[in-house]
């Protein structure tokens, strides 16, 4: 009878890994961000070029995908018109749990520049938004640490989506307004 | 922010009230350039006046002329593009719309612009058979003023949404919209009940809000990521130590007592 000469109770021997459903889960998740391929105005060109091969989003396992179905970051770069955000509204919906958003850029954040009648002022009174990206436009780099601040909230997340807290469109405006 | 100040009557009243400003005017001068001579010439009593400011000829004509005049022009006067056509708002001072057409004599190099007045809830007729840039051009002024374009084949906002009110080019429109602009979004798609959840827009770049503990807070009033704001009690404050300053301790470099 062959004697089996792996020490299974050395360290790394046995072939086994310890890890918690939440840990495993958010692992896949955040080493697999996709994006919509989905640019609204110049913050797009900055986005465009973090996908290209400089700054290559690839090697991160982020991967720009052209179907809201197959996408679960949204990131939303550049200016949102009024005439748009029914759209952009539509294309969230149309993504799959779990999804998160990234609002790049000033007009994203608050309407930026544009304080006038047909731009949305800020994309979070319609979307709930997971990062703010500052800068106008935000440099390559800026995205990605971006996208890496993103995969630190995933992994901190649970693997039960139910459980985490999104950003509420209804919470801090809404309070108030109820106040008042 | 600068206080917004109803602009309803903003041609009536000046906007720069120096007694001692005259305000810059471009000289009109005679038309003595052969072909500017030539043009007004084949125009004939369709011209209500016409001088030339800065090289390019101006024409007045009466609005129901302007199909006329710009046959004219394309197939004797040789101004085969029209670059620009839109409209002026004088409507608080005259009651009535400045509408221009800017042709382009490649040959020449010379540019004529066609001026009539409109008066308001009049119609003015479409040059789309003459120019196909007119189309696009006209459906933006229907969109930004109003003007309503008869014979046009295909009338229809071109940059705001179909079911948009009000034409933001107007001098009346406030820059900030009116309350159907303000909430178009929210209306669109969640509906009008939404409006007290969703909350009026934030029209100050520099607000940040006291009770919003997820998102940007006053430097020196930090608290706690998503800690439930309430205004009886104070949140305890912790501060990070780095290697340069401690936060939790005051500098005596510190000057004021922050309020």
């Amino acid at each position: 009878m062959a004697q089996h000469q792996v020490n299974y109770a050395s360290s790394a021997g046995l072939p086994i890994a310890l890890t918690s459903v939440d840990k495993l889960v958010n692992w896949g998740r955040s080493n697999s961000l996709w994006p919509l391929t989905y640019g609204l105005a110049c913050c797009a060109i900055e986005m465009m070029a973090s996908g290209a091969s400089r700054y290559d989003f690839d090697r991160m396992g982020t991967i720009f995908r052209a179907s809201p179905r197959q996408a679960d970051v949204m990131i939303l770069a550049g200016t949102l018109s009024k005439k748009h955000s029914e759209f952009a509204r539509r294309l969230y919906d149309q993504m799959t749990e779990p999804k998160w958003v990234i609002s790049m850029g000033s007009c994203a954040n608050t309407g930026g520049m544009f304080n006038t009648y047909a731009t949305v002022q800020g994309v979070d009174r319609i979307i709930p938004v997971d990062i703010y990206l500052p800068g106008c436009a935000p440099r390559p780099e800026t995205l990605q640490y971006a996208m890496m601040m993103l995969q630190k909230k995933i992994r901190r997340e649970s693997a039960d989506m139910k459980k985490n807290t999104k950003q509420d469109l209804t919470t801090q405006a809404g309070k108030r307004a109820r106040l008042i | 922010m600068r206080k917004y100040v109803p602009k309803d009557n903003v041609q009536k009243k000046a906007y720069y009230t120096d007694r001692f400003h005259v305000v810059p005017r471009v000289p009109r001068e005679k038309v003595i350039d052969t072909h500017f001579e030539a043009t007004v010439f084949n125009l004939g009593e369709y011209v209500k006046d016409s001088y030339v400011e800065i090289g390019q000829l101006v024409v007045h004509i009466d609005a129901n002329d302007n199909f006329a005049v710009l046959k004219i022009l394309k197939e004797q006067c040789g101004y085969t593009q029209c670059s620009e056509q839109s409209a002026v708002d004088y409507l608080a001072k005259d009651g009535e719309f400045e509408l221009f057409w800017q042709m382009l004599n490649v040959n020449e190099a010379k540019r004529v612009r066609v001026v009539c007045r409109l008066k308001e809830g009049l119609a003015i007729e479409s040059v789309e058979p003459l120019f196909k840039s007119a189309n696009f051009a006209e459906r933006e002024m229907f969109d930004m003023f109003g003007i309503k374009v008869n014979n046009h084949p295909f009338l229809k906002r071109i940059l705001m949404p179909d079911d948009w009110e009000g034409h933001p080019l107007l001098k009346t429109y406030p820059l900030f919209g009116d309350e159907f602009a303000s909430w178009y979004e929210v209306d669109k798609i969640f509906g009008k009940e939404y409006r007290d959840i969703i909350g009026p827009e934030n029209r100050d770049p520099g607000k940040i809000d006291i009770e919003d503990t997820k998102r940007f807070s006053r430097v020196g009033y930090e608290v706690p990521f998503g800690t439930e704001y309430n205004a009886d009690e104070e949140v305890e404050v912790a501060y990070s130590e780095t290697a340069l300053v401690n936060y939790n301790k005051k500098t005596s470099k510190q000057l004021d007592e922050r309020r």
